[in-house]
């Protein structure tokens, strides 16, 4: 893995992100998609088996971005891997487009499934893990959840039936940001024991700083052990890389006007590359 | 297929649907080896036993978990499997809505959702466990097909035919054991195609599920009183079939919807839905059960006790020719 090369991606992937949510004029899941930066740029960018240019490719690794809302942080590393254009990526929440504040599925685009109400993604993950089990395929399921989103009673279900499958193919990611719709999690709803949860339900877990590439790198390579599913509970700042934004829950869905845009640049064309 | 003939059908009959639907998946797995059968914990009072043994890589217990059982189905559809995802009415149908309108209605997954003892079929477990409104929250759905198979053989044909047609369906099963039995003899059954099972010239029966059998004895009873009728299988609920709706419009004096669900939601509604663009059409009696959480009793007493038996059917529609009642559910 070459680091830089990442943090470039994820930059890159910051970048597209503020340029998406200034240009559609409109409120946008803008927090929720900055804390996963790290995670996708990481898997886009250096973990994932991927083809842009055959997105049906039978061996490919998939990837179901459970916490719906997180499209900025999901178009943008689908578009520095190729399969959505920077073109494309301008109709962005326009009227009709294909390209809304919820992944809606489209293969062309490398996007797995339709999602947006949350606590889905990990049961299809599980029925999509079980498939590649009993089709004796060789790929690995990437589905990315957010904290806030484990309240919902589902994901706990599937959690249940992945360790009782083994499911060793499937990797859960959470991206542990610390807030919710209506604020902190631990005032909501709290999971500060998030992986004990994980773990006594029988999964494989590991904790790391959700922004340091190192870290999330050496902890989705991990993902190896046999018989279990894994899970990386990867801790996040809400907001990460824009200052003003950074644990600020009123940019949990918020529109980026251009004051803010133009500091929001600013800030971002003082760095070479994103994260630590 | 296994063979429909009238000593396969009376043996079918005395297992019941939930057996039949069982046979009929175990029958499946033979001709299609990409099936997946799912059960959130009630494989045994599903039928699917022996499937689970004779297909242990095939069969998939999610736990008591319907929600979930609906999402893995979607994940297996979505890899190339034939899943169909089992469970008691109202579980799969409103305890899991969310997830059948997410993964089959807006992705269009190929899931078969099996929807056991429907109805009132459930008898002393209560109204937890009636499947009473599923169709009116399953037909809202769109993407979905809609089917209530008649008797046990046509329970053979719809797991066939919903197997072999690509798309989410939606499998309604009522009766218990002692099925009635409607087909004794192998059939053409489509998708969306209504069945004429008699013709007549005053009045149009139409049924889907447990009702198509108690609207024939109903019509055999109306006939003694010089009432000539019409019984239709309208197996598929949705899409409905419009053409055969037309003709009962267009060759008889009054229609009639006959189903074990709610007066609202279900056939009855569908139909004066489709009804509603007729200024011509003749009326419309809709016959199913109350807008209530009801008595708990066995289930033929139950059927009778709602009048959705031949008699009772019978009655009431004797009584709207009369102009004595308008309607003696909806009253």
């Amino acid at each position: 893995m070459d680091a830089q090369k990442i943090r470039a991606f994820a930059l890159r992937m910051r970048r597209m992100i503020i340029e998406m949510s200034h240009q559609c004029n409109m409120s946008a899941h803008l927090g929720g998609g900055l804390s996963m930066v790290e995670i996708n740029a990481i898997l886009f960018g250096a973990i994932m088996r991927l083809d842009p240019k055959n997105p049906r490719w039978t061996d490919r690794d998939r990837y179901i971005l459970s916490k719906g809302h997180g499209v900025l942080g999901y178009f943008s590393a689908l578009h520095a891997v190729g399969f959505i254009s920077a073109e494309k990526l301008k109709t962005f929440l326009q009227n009709e487009s294909d390209l809304i504040a919820h992944p809606v599925m489209n293969m062309e685009f490398g996007i797995e499934s339709s999602n947006g109400s949350l606590g889905h993604g990990l049961s299809m993950a599980v029925g999509v893990a079980l498939a590649a089990k009993r089709h004796r395929q060789a790929y690995h399921i990437y589905v990315l959840l957010g904290d806030g989103e484990c309240n919902e009673g589902a994901v706990w279900e599937a959690m249940m039936l992945a360790a009782q499958y083994q499911l060793d193919n499937l990797t859960a990611i959470v991206d542990m940001n610390g807030y919710q719709s209506d604020g902190k999690t631990e005032r909501v709803i709290n999971l500060k024991n998030m992986a004990d949860r994980w773990r006594q339900f029988g999964w494989h877990v590991q904790e790391v700083d959700g922004h340091d590439i190192d870290n999330l790198y050496q902890a989705f390579c991990s993902c190896t052990l046999a018989d279990q599913p894994h899970v990386v509970i990867a801790r996040t700042v809400k907001g990460k890389g824009i200052s003003f934004m950074e644990n600020n829950n009123d940019w949990h869905h918020a529109r980026l006007t251009k004051n803010w845009y133009e500091q929001a640049v600013m800030e971002l064309d003082g760095k070479t590359s994103c994260s630590t | 297929m296994l063979d429909i003939n009238p000593s396969s059908v009376r043996q079918w009959s005395r297992l019941g649907s939930r057996a039949m639907f069982g046979q009929s998946i175990l029958a499946l797995a033979e001709n299609l080896s990409n099936l997946m059968v799912l059960s959130a914990d009630l494989g045994k009072s599903s039928g699917l036993d022996r499937f689970a043994a004779a297909y242990p890589e095939q069969f998939i217990n999610t736990g008591i978990a319907e929600q979930n059982m609906i999402g893995v189905a979607a994940g297996l559809a979505k890899e190339g499997f034939v899943p169909f995802a089992t469970s008691f009415a109202p579980f799969i149908a409103m305890r899991a809505c969310e997830q059948i309108r997410m993964n089959m209605g807006y992705m269009q997954m190929n899931v078969k959702a099996v929807a056991i003892g429907s109805g009132l079929a459930m008898g002393f477990l209560g109204n937890s466990h009636y499947g009473t409104e599923d169709l009116a929250v399953i037909r809202s759905i769109p993407n979905l097909t809609v089917i209530a198979p008649a008797d046990c053989a046509e329970i053979l044909k719809v797991v066939y035919a919903a197997a072999a047609h690509e798309g989410p369906v939606y499998i309604r099963l009522t009766g218990s054991i002692n099925t009635p039995i409607v087909y004794s003899a192998d059939y053409d059954f489509s998708i969306g195609q209504a069945i004429q099972l008699r013709t007549g010239t005053d009045v149009s029966i139409i049924a889907h599920g447990s009702m198509v059998h108690e609207a024939l004895l109903a019509a055999k009873l109306l006939e003694e009183k010089n009432v000539s009728v019409s019984v239709w299988n309208m197996h598929t609920v949705k899409p409905l079939d419009g053409n055969a709706l037309e003709q009962c419009y267009s060759h008889s004096k009054l229609v009639v919807t006959v189903e074990e669900h709610s007066v609202i939601g279900g056939l009855g509604s569908a139909v004066a839905e489709h009804r509603s663009l007729y200024a011509a059409a003749p009326p419309l009696l809709r016959l199913g059960l109350p807008d209530q959480y009801g008595v708990t009793a066995d289930y033929r007493y139950l059927l009778e006790y709602y009048g959705l038996v031949g008699s009772g059917i019978g009655s009431a529609v004797l009584s709207f020719l009369d102009g004595s009642k308008t309607n003696t559910v909806l009253s």
